[in-house]
């Protein structure tokens, strides 16, 4: 049923009207149409080519030297999936990238995951309720786990900084909040989209996936941009690497089959949002280091005013408290890409308090440098009395996708 | 006033109604003349059909004559016969219950659970059926006073017998039933709410997927025709699901209790049944 390997016609730009024409007249030796989802697929071998659309509203590219949803202007919402394989060989997981990046890039275009079917007595191959909605600037971002390497027998290559995160002080980590062989990370003006675009992906890989958790988020921007705040109030993102050189210093694998790729660090951080919203402003300003308002580094007064951690005041007093959460973070000395999205999952069962935080996102070029960060904060952090982490997970995002290419293809041809 | 706004609706309406038949008319007037020519084909399923009328009879034969013993040990005040009869007995209404629920009042009359009732906004005094003796047998530990529910039960089974003598099976009837059967163990047998005085669900679990099973292998010939890989998948995913239920099997042919099942147990058994549920759901290539 696979259709032999041929590189002209593979690199041949062909439209996907002209593609179903050509297998309609029996191609593939399979009947087209309404086989529902996956049949198209299936009769191609998964060697259909799907481009970035030049006509899409609100379209981020899916091809490029780096995956979106890394470098993407931040969203305004998330839906993020950790994933367990239930497939069981390499072979099967190279499946499932090829069969992945063609509806990647359909769903970045705010297209369906397939064309319309005529056959109504099966279900439809797209679930349908982004119907009628534009791509909404949809990133995927899809990266695998340390747990993986284990389960598929490849552990040589398996990179040495891809390890489950240590134990850090406060830490209560759930095993429902934790850990994954892959993940899913969509991000989208609308939060529909970036549901839909979790669920298909992720049905469309009935029998070789299943969600181990998943985490829904939102981020709004002030009408007159900036950075966002998060449920405390508090700017966060600011700090951020952005220009070319920083990112290729701070987020950007150098070599290897993750080259030009990144690890997420991704925690489920609770907020205490009742015992914070009972701490006068000055403790909260302390707490983090910046007043509130303006996002200023204590002391200053713009958000992005440059700050030395060591400054005192004329009493000998640090201008930005030694424990409070800027201070310790900066003193670290490293830098990260911060990509947090708030939550608001209903109410905690066992206290009736807000089951409410910050599913924090981060890239970084190492593992270790979220690592050197979170150490730093350690015990000394005054946020900590306001928050528990709860869930943890580290992903290595793959490097970009060629046309032609697939999801993750340099860990293929590396085994 | 009343009237003339009735009155106006009237002729809106009358005026909505011409636009559609006028569009209706433009549309197949721009079809190709191929288009209109040719009727929708529908595949030969008769023989196929035949054949699950033939399963749901034997199965419904069955059932009402288990329905009768266990009735009787009610009626006799023997509750441990009553007991070993009940989950088996149901058994042949689950593997049929597409075709036991195409009569409206009937299902919940023999299979309604309190719940259900409730939700319809009925009393407990108008509960009916099996549910209704599980309760008596596993809660009450009694059969005394039970008789006429148990008459009633006998009287509804025979009806449906009855009934499904006449049912029409469609092609749809069996595509979508498969898939309801699954559905069924997804909503209700994995999360014990079939069976919540005698925690039994397991063997309405295995009836289902018997259920489906047996419209599978009905289809399995027309279905290879169109996508033998499915037919693959199918029997993977089949055994699957099969494989894990016969670990919570006893020596006696039975099944523990839902209570025995761990979180673990109904996590993977709800996740086997959802991978074999995508597939399951695309048999309707077949009438394409």
């Amino acid at each position: 049923m696979t259709v032999s390997k041929d590189d002209k016609w593979t690199e041949k730009k062909i439209s996907r009207r002209e593609m179903l024409k050509l297998t309609g007249v029996g191609m593939a030796g399979v009947a087209i149409g309404a086989s529902g989802l996956g049949g198209v697929m299936k009769a191609m071998g998964y060697e259909l080519l799907e481009d970035d659309s030049t006509t899409a509203q609100n379209k981020v590219n899916f091809y490029g030297p780096h995956q979106s949803g890394i470098v993407t202007p931040v969203q305004t919402h998330i839906y993020f999936a950790s994933l367990n394989v239930l497939l069981t060989s390499k072979q099967e997981l190279q499946e499932l990238f090829k069969q992945w990046t063609p509806l990647v890039v359909r769903l970045m275009n705010g297209e369906t995951m397939v064309e319309a079917t005529t056959n109504t007595r099966v279900p439809t191959g797209d679930t349908g309720e982004a119907a009628g909605l534009d791509a909404a600037n949809l990133s995927i971002t899809v990266g695998i786990g340390p747990s993986l390497f284990d389960k598929l027998a490849m552990q040589h290559l398996k990179p040495t900084a891809l390890q489950d995160l240590p134990h850090f002080p406060k830490d209560q980590l759930q095993q429902e909040w934790t850990g994954g062989d892959l993940c899913i990370q969509a991000c989208a003006d609308d939060p529909q989209v970036a549901f839909h675009a979790v669920r298909n992906l992720v049905r469309a890989a009935s029998g070789k996936v299943e969600i181990k958790w998943s985490q829904a988020g939102f981020n709004s921007f002030p009408a007159k941009g900036g950075t966002p705040r998060n449920l405390f109030a508090f700017k966060d993102g600011t700090g951020n690497p952005t220009d070319v050189q920083e990112l290729k210093k701070a987020v950007w694998v150098d070599n290897g089959w993750l080259k030009d790729g990144s690890y997420l660090v991704a925690r489920k951080i609770q907020m205490h949002l009742e015992t914070w919203d009972r701490t006068s402003l000055k403790d909260q300003e302390a707490t983090f280091g910046r007043h509130r308002d303006s996002g200023a580094p204590l002391g200053k007064t713009q958000e992005f005013d440059a700050f030395d951690v060591e400054e005192k005041d004329s009493n000998g007093e640090y201008l930005m408290p030694d424990t409070s959460h800027t201070h310790l973070a900066r003193k670290s000395g490293v830098q990260m890409l911060r990509r947090s999205y708030s939550y608001a999952s209903g109410v905690m069962s066992n206290t009736g308090a807000h089951d409410a935080g910050l599913l924090f996102i981060s890239f970084q070029k190492d593992p270790a440098q979220f690592i050197a960060v979170q150490n730093s904060l350690g015990r000394m952090d005054k946020l900590n009395e306001y928050i528990t982490h709860r869930g943890s997970a580290v992903f290595a995002c793959f490097p970009g996708v060629q046309k032609g290419s697939y999801l993750g293809e340099a860990l293929f041809n590396a085994l | 006033m009343k009237y003339k706004s009735l009155l106006s609706v009237l002729v809106a309406g009358g005026v909505l109604m011409a636009g559609c038949g006028d569009t209706e008319e433009a549309k197949k007037e721009d079809k190709p003349a191929t288009e209109q020519a040719e009727p929708a084909k529908e595949v030969d399923l008769s023989a196929e059909l035949a054949a699950y009328k033939q399963f749901a009879l034997e199965q419904m034969d069955q059932f009402l004559m288990e329905t009768e013993k266990f009735v009787n040990f009610v009626k006799a005040g023997d509750m441990e016969g009553a007991k070993a009869t009940y989950a088996p007995a149901r058994m042949y209404f689950e593997r049929s219950e597409p075709i036991a629920e195409s009569f409206g009042d009937l299902d919940p009359r023999i299979d309604g659970r309190l719940a259900d009732i409730q939700e319809e906004g009925k009393g407990e005094e108008e509960w009916t059926g099996y549910h209704k003796l599980e309760h008596a047998l596993w809660v009450e530990n009694t059969t005394a006073g039970y008789e006429a529910v148990a008459d009633q039960l006998l009287a509804d089974a025979k009806e449906l017998h009855a009934l499904v003598q006449t049912v029409e099976v469609t092609p749809d009837l069996m595509i979508t039933g498969a898939v309801d059967l699954l559905n069924e163990v997804s909503t209700s047998k994995i999360t014990g709410e079939e069976e919540i005085y005698s925690h039994t669900d397991l063997y309405d679990f295995k009836a289902n997927i018997e259920g489906a099973e047996k419209i599978f292998d009905i289809l399995r010939t027309k279905l290879e025709e169109k996508d033998a890989a499915l037919v693959t998948t199918l029997d993977e995913k089949f055994k699957a699901v099969d494989d894990l239920l016969a670990k919570h099997a006893t020596a006696d042919g039975g099944y523990v209790s839902y209570e025995a099942l761990t979180e673990d147990d109904t996590k993977a058994l709800a996740a086997a049944v959802n991978q074999l549920g995508e597939p399951l759901s695309q048999m309707g290539i077949i009438l394409e």
